[in-house]
């Protein structure tokens, strides 16, 4: 266990040296939050009987983060060190296999983390959106399932891009139509229902209303906050992302 | 005699129809610089793969400090220490946090900072590895093999691509690495890399070995004729001969006494080089 603390601490220091994870992984979410909220702001969205639209954004903004902090992050990250042999090099040392992933789950889960304040903050002191401090088990239970199970869709994407220059674009053609299907971007009012039952197919959506659930109260407050049938099938979802990953993932380069 | 650190015998590997290693047979013994030298594709990489654990072999037996490296665990991986052919650096930690990142994987590492020393970048510690040059890269490789203090290193072509002065570099800590009584396994294809560095060296060509021995009388270097060029009054002159002492006495007593000079006179034995490519030749030798 203290070596997977030692690894997680290396891989921390290296996430925040990089210009490009911070910049997708943290800048991104709320540069894209900012932008909403100043578009549409004035708003109302016709969910839960019609809700500010900053109030909606927050918790969908937040659950793109954290598939950005978890997912993507460690399908890019693991296939660039892949083809850079640094995986293969790991692999020569006594060090097991399941610490060194254990140490990258454990940074993206807690760079998920940090983003859920990060926004939550902003949202709450530039359009005031309240935070649920009441529901917080709920949120950070929501989170935490959510970000394992994409954790492993991460590492199970890795075995599908050949190369690092493939990783980016294999990652977003992936993500960003989601995104929009999903009620990420456009919330559901606005979306057909034939569209959200395709996204209904995919762990976004699911994981999109379980987290929204779990942050936005229901009218009248209370409400069941953790939305065990949604969180359920995002878990399902992590269950076949880690079973792929097993068969499929590879430590050594595609390339030579 | 003790156990061999590394033993071969009839070691095959095929891919599909295409067999990479035809039968290797080879011992490497506790403190020995050993080199496998040869054109690419010849199977050198192929053969230390098996031996490092991270290929399965097709046929014959294998001991790396006495087990199967395709059974090994973590104990025998404490042991041992890899230099990969091609393996980036994380750029964005220094050289100190790389070996520390590396030293915790390791029960009894050696201490960073000496080993930041041993492998000539003591300048440079606080240095972002994205930051260093081909060449410290490289021996950062070979700190970072070194930092779990193995017994056993293997040098996957350590200079390939390197220029002159990084070549040199690299090869000074490669030659410290024998002051520690390391054995180490290397491959290389340059010749004067392996004469510099290895106490025995071994050319393999088309997955076999095809010449062993020391770096001096590899190929039988010692009993090949050698080579007196001159030109004289008949014109350009080439000769070859077994006895080079007693022909150049001819030689030179007929110039004295008939008053004519030896204009570039040249004594040659074959070099390391003309045996290798000799060796070799069905290949075609590396750009």
């Amino acid at each position: 266990m203290s070596l997977v603390l030692h690894q997680f601490r290396y891989d921390q220091k290296a996430f925040w040296r990089n210009p490009a994870s911070v910049f997708f992984t943290v800048m991104f979410p709320v540069v894209l939050l900012l932008i909403f909220a100043t578009i549409f702001g004035s708003q109302t969205v016709d969910v839960r009987g019609g809700i500010k639209t900053t109030t909606y954004y927050v918790p969908a903004i937040i659950t793109l983060s954290v598939i950005s902090a978890t997912m993507q992050s460690l399908a890019m990250s693991l296939v660039i060190a892949r083809e850079d042999g640094r995986l293969k090099r790991g692999r020569g040392t006594p060090m097991p296999a399941w610490v060194f992933i254990a140490g990258r789950i454990g940074n993206s889960i807690v760079v998920a983390l940090m983003m859920l304040a990060l926004l939550a903050l902003i949202g709450n002191v530039l359009y005031g959106v309240a935070i649920p401090w009441d529901r917080l088990p709920a949120i950070v239970l929501t989170l935490v399932i959510g970000a394992a199970a994409f954790c492993c869709l991460g590492i199970a994407l890795t075995a599908a891009i050949p190369s690092q220059d493939a990783a980016a674009p294999i990652v977003n053609a992936l993500l960003l139509p989601l995104y929009f299907l999903s009620g990420v971007f456009i919330p559901d009012d606005q979306l057909p229902s034939g569209v959200i039952h395709f996204a209904d197919a995919f762990p976004i959506r699911h994981f999109f209303e379980a987290f929204f659930d779990a942050y936005v109260p229901a009218n009248g407050g209370g409400g069941a906050s953790v939305s065990w049938g949604n969180l359920a099938i995002v878990a399902i979802w992590g269950v076949i992302g880690l079973l792929l990953a097993v068969r499929f993932f590879r430590w050594t380069p595609r390339g030579g | 005699m003790p156990d061999p650190v590394i033993s071969i015998r009839g070691l095959t590997k095929s891919y599909g129809d295409n067999e990479a290693v035809r039968g290797i047979d080879l011992e490497v013994h506790a403190g020995e610089v050993f080199a496998f030298l040869g054109p690419n594709g010849a199977g050198k990489t192929t053969t230390v793969e098996i031996l490092e654990g991270y290929r399965k072999r097709s046929g014959g037996e294998v001991a790396v400090l006495g087990e199967d490296p395709e059974r090994a665990g973590g104990q025998w991986r404490e042991r041992i220490g890899i230099v990969l052919q091609s393996c980036r650096l994380d750029p964005y930690l220094t050289v100190r946090e790389s070996l520390e990142l590396y030293a915790g994987y390791y029960a009894s590492p050696r201490p960073v900072d000496e080993v930041v020393e041993l492998v000539g970048l003591g300048g440079k510690a606080d240095e972002r590895t994205g930051k260093l040059s081909g060449g410290q890269q490289r021996r950062l490789d070979v700190g970072m093999a070194l930092v779990g203090d193995p017994e056993l290193l293997f040098l996957d072509e350590p200079t390939t691509g390197f220029d002159p002065q990084a070549r040199r570099q690299a090869w000074e800590a490669i030659a410290g690495l024998r002051q520690l009584g390391k054995t180490v396994l290397l491959t290389t294809h340059y010749m004067d890399e392996a004469q510099q560095l290895a106490d025995r060296v071994a050319i393999i060509a088309a997955g076999e070995i095809v010449a062993r021995g020391t770096p001096e009388d590899l190929g039988d270097r010692d009993s090949q004729p050698t080579t007196i060029s001159y030109r004289g009054p008949e014109g350009e002159v080439s000769l070859s001969t077994a006895t080079p002492v007693q022909t150049l006495n001819e030689l030179t007593g007929r110039a004295l006494a008939e008053g004519f000079e030896l204009q570039n006179l040249e004594v040659r034995r074959p070099t390391l080089e003309d045996i290798y490519l000799e060796l070799t030749e069905q290949e075609v030798p590396p750009a």
